[in-house]
């Protein structure tokens, strides 16, 4: 026992976390009675007792589980622990639950925690819609229908979309860019272990006297600073998904920037890295924010600040500026590493250099500084200043020139190409591709502010934001999770298996998103438990295709299971690509490669006669006289 | 590489399937019944951008579709593409087309704007107050009538509300009129509508707002002005202190955007 307390590890993580746990319930006791309050509190929202031992604890577990531990003990003059590499890599499935410094470990253990809260998630959303199948309460309250989509929204987009592409990322982007590792192994496998503890937050609100935080995913100040102690888990819980988003994006960027192979200039960098890059420097400087709003509403609820309350000097719409200004932003960080994604799917499969490479990347780029100018849109009918609604309008509608650049793009690289769909990842691609168009069109819509003021808050906008997010941002993850399984896992997965999930998925999107377009049109606001009954026909169409769309899931996870244990081997290069990644084995060696690559072109060369995008180390002796010929990218 | 393609014939095909798209999508009203001057105009940008936005689809799917129909590698081919890494007139289109189109929106957009929120002479201003979960409204004048949870405005007159927020946020629509606005405790937020209907409509709150929140709903009627001043001298009702204190303390933003002339 003391011996497994002196280790780190699971044992020694969760003492960690009742120990601060206490400590925080100690402190709190001890600054009350030092303060003059009563011991226990009586204030009716703030609950410090349990908010600073929500915050302790994950510390603790951190600390106890092994995350700080070479830090520490530098930082305190201690021998450093000798690097012999044991927290690095994979041996048993064990590793995978240990604290491990690999990027192949790390993202496979993202990849496979962020698929169980979207299954959690979607959960949500099938009690959501059973509710909302006929007019009327039938199966949940009010209370805690509202707590249902928060829940619901909260898991999606903070504990799935964003940190799903981090994994994927952090399995490919190294080995891409021919990289032995990322640039920060041990903060790496921090920023994971933190994510875990942000849906452990978000989930455990439901165990909170007053339920699970419901506000909605956006929290707007006042209702959220009056809310019951589920929303301090919300508060909490977005701290350390932030964070961890923050660690990684910082952990991308120094590795793109330092840690690219000889010869991988940017303009020979794949369009993945591109969006990672992109993503990153969206992350680093927006994520504060949310960070910084969510700990201003904790102050107001526990130490009785005034920031968003009017009659304590406080300014109610400032909440909202902060909130978007990460927020908008945030759409961006939930799609562009998927155009990444598509962007390799769609050359390697139509075996076709990516269509202007060039505009691609800088287009990326576009839409990082167009973001930042937009985040008003969201608050066109909010009262904020009516001069503001002109500009942002103008921005908003601006940005949806980038974003067609790459449909465009897409579209062209298919041209004279030899298109092999026999993928289910290529089926995704182009199934977003018709998708992710149509929530653009509606975007453009709910850029015009007359059309806005109409159709704001209502399931237009829910039609809107799940067309461009599970139309678009979970079509991307499908597709690279179908593309980059050979990789991870060195198993092909059952591509009829992949067809059914596919037109399941396609069918089930459509039927479920489409409609809520008119009813929103039509008058049905959202975030409501009951509605009118006139929409209660159309009500039942959306809950039929929802949970269609629910039940196929469950094909995916049978497919991706059943495959990682039996599929049959992948060689390296299953899609015969040109990326680095698959010029290696399927799963890579350890620390990838044994000798670093040499990089020669660029990275789509399909179809130029020679071009070479990578000499790998083993093989550099052969071809090292005549020098490849180099087109395009060069 | 663009001569080797039937551009002709895929532009045709194009036209045809947006043009099909737009009269079928046209035929639907899809904002339900029109009862507010402001509501034609909306729905009219509405109808143009459908339109175009039945183009731009019409343009990816026949893009998509002929690709996938024509350049489908056959079983058993594993040879590569041609080697077009782009071309540089195309992608200049494709930058430039769409956003002449964009910013076709956006100014079209602006001046239905300024029309919608245009001030006319001789408005009559109506005070809504909103708290969990109901709403109530003030007549101001000699006898500063109030009543709760029905909202009574007269036909062909321009209203503008002036809307306070007791509690948290509320939100302001009748879908009907189109006109939506954030009620925000310590601001008075302001709509501007001129009904052009008589009827009876629903006033919905669209900002959640907590447990009743899908309940929060007030009964409003348009009706002729002789009719309304009845109504309203009918009511016995005065604004309660509290709530002239509101009204007091309430912050004005500015409820005329720049260029509407006259701020």
């Amino acid at each position: 026992m003391v011996a497994a307390i002196k280790q780190p590890g699971w044992i020694r993580g969760l003492f960690g976390a009742v120990a601060a746990a206490a400590f925080g319930v100690a402190l709190v006791v001890v600054l009350r009675e030092v303060s003059g309050l009563p011991i226990w509190q009586t204030e009716q929202t703030g609950y410090p007792h349990v908010v600073v031992p929500l915050i302790m604890a994950p510390l603790g577990f951190l600390a106890g589980f092994g995350c700080f531990d070479y830090w520490l003990r530098w930082a305190a003059g201690m021998p450093t622990i000798p690097d012999d590499h044991s927290q690095h890599g994979a041996k048993s499935w064990k590793d995978y639950f240990r604290f491990n410094t690999d990027h192949k470990v790390i993202g496979v253990q993202y990849v496979v925690t962020t698929f169980i809260f979207f299954f959690i998630g979607g959960l949500l959303a099938m009690l959501i819609r059973a509710e909302l199948a006929q007019p009327g309460s039938q199966i949940v309250d009010a209370a805690t229908f509202n707590g249902l989509f928060s829940t619901h929204a909260v898991l999606m987009i903070f504990v799935f979309v964003i940190p799903v592409f981090a994994g994927l990322a952090n399995y490919v982007l190294p080995l891409m860019i021919g990289a032995p590792d990322m640039a920060f192994p041990r903060l790496n496998a921090l920023s994971f272990w933190m994510l875990p503890l942000a849906g452990l937050l978000f989930i455990g609100s439901y165990l909170a006297p007053g339920g699970a935080f419901d506000a909605g995913w956006t929290g707007y100040a006042p209702l959220s600073t009056g809310a019951p102690l589920g929303q301090s888990f919300f508060n909490l819980g977005v701290q350390f998904a932030g964070a961890s988003s923050i660690a990684t994006a910082l952990n991308f960027l120094v590795t793109i920037i330092t840690m690219r192979a000889p010869g991988m200039t940017f303009w020979r960098m794949p369009l993945l890295v591109w969006a990672n890059l992109s993503t990153s420097l969206l992350v680093v400087a927006a994520t504060p924010f949310i960070a910084g709003a969510q700990f201003m509403i904790l102050f107001d609820r526990a130490l009785g600040t005034q920031f968003f309350q009017f009659a304590g000097g406080g300014d109610v719409i400032s909440y909202q500026h902060i909130f978007w200004f990460y927020s908008h932003p945030a759409v961006y960080i939930m799609m562009l590493p998927g155009f990444g994604i598509i962007s390799e799917v769609i050359s390697t499969h139509a075996r076709k250099p990516i269509f202007g490479y060039r505009l691609m990347a800088l287009a990326l780029i576009g839409i990082v500084v167009l973001s930042y100018s937009v985040w008003a849109h969201h608050m066109f009918v909010a009262g904020m200043f009516a001069w503001l609604r002109v500009p942002m309008m103008i921005t908003t509608l601006l940005i949806a020139v980038p974003t067609g650049i790459k449909i465009f793009s897409w579209l062209g690289t298919l041209y004279f190409g030899k298109i092999h769909t026999y993928s289910t990842a290529m089926l995704f691609s182009l199934a977003f591709i018709v998708t992710f168009t149509i929530g653009g069109i509606s975007g453009v819509m709910l850029g015009m502010v007359p059309i806005d003021i109409h159709v704001s808050d209502t399931y237009f906008i829910v039609a809107h934001i799940h067309f461009v997010l599970f139309g678009g941002s979970v079509f991307t993850i499908f597709a690279g999770v179908y593309h980059w399984f050979p990789k991870m896992t060195g198993r092909m997965y059952d591509e009829k298996l992949g067809r059914v999930h596919f037109w399941g998925t396609v069918i089930g999107t459509w039927g479920t998103f489409i409609p809520m377009h008119w009813v929103g049109m039509d008058g049905m606001p959202r975030r409501v438990a009951d509605y009118a009954t006139q929409f209660g026909e159309w009500n039942l169409l959306i809950s039929v295709f929802a949970f269609m769309l629910g039940a196929v899931q469950l094909v995916f996870v049978y497919n991706m299971v059943v495959s990682w244990r039996f599929g049959p081997r992948a060689g390296g290069n299953p899609w015969r690509a040109n990326t680095i990644e698959w010029q290696v084995s399927s799963p890579p060696p350890i620390f990838n490669f044994d000798e670093i690559p040499r990089v020669v072109g660029g990275p789509y060369e399909f179809g130029v006669p020679g071009a070479r995008h990578a000499i790998m180390g083993d093989e550099k002796a052969e071809a090292s006289e005549p020098e490849p010929t180099v087109v395009g990218q060069a | 590489m663009i001569g080797r393609l039937p551009i002709a014939k895929m532009f045709a095909a194009t036209l045809v399937l947006a043009a099909a798209i737009s009269v079928v999508m046209l035929q639907i009203n899809w904002n339900g019944q029109e009862a507010s001057t402001a509501a034609p105009k909306i729905d009219t940008l509405l109808d143009v951008m459908i339109v175009i936005s039945a183009f731009v689809f019409a343009l990816v799917m026949v893009m998509l579709f002929y690709a996938l129909w024509k350049f489908k590698a056959k079983p058993g081919d594993e040879s590569d593409g041609e080697p077009i890494h782009g071309n540089t007139r195309l992608e200049v289109a494709w930058t430039l087309i769409p956003t002449i189109i964009v910013l076709f929106g956006a100014g079209y957009s602006w001046a239905v704007l300024d029309e919608i929120e245009e001030p006319t002479k001789n408005p009559i201003t109506v005070d809504v107050f909103s708290q969990q979960f109901a709403w109530s409204f003030g007549y101001p004048g000699k006898d500063n009538a109030y009543v709760e949870g029905e909202l009574h405005v007269p036909l062909d007159r321009q209203v503008h509300f002036k809307m306070h927020a007791l509690d948290v946020l509320h939100s302001f629509w009748v879908p009907e009129w189109r006109i939506k606005k954030d009620n925000v405790p310590g601001i008075t937020t302001t709509a501007i509508v001129t009904p052009d209907k008589p009827g009876t409509y629903q006033l919905v709150c669209t900002e959640l707002c907590g447990l009743g929140h899908a309940a929060m709903r007030a009964k409003v009627v348009v009706e002729p002005p002789a009719e309304f001043r009845k109504w309203v001298a009918g009511l016995k009702e005065t604004i309660p202190d509290p709530y002239l204190e509101v009204i007091r303390r309430d912050t004005e933003t500015d409820p005329i955007p720049v260029g509407a002339g006259g701020a």
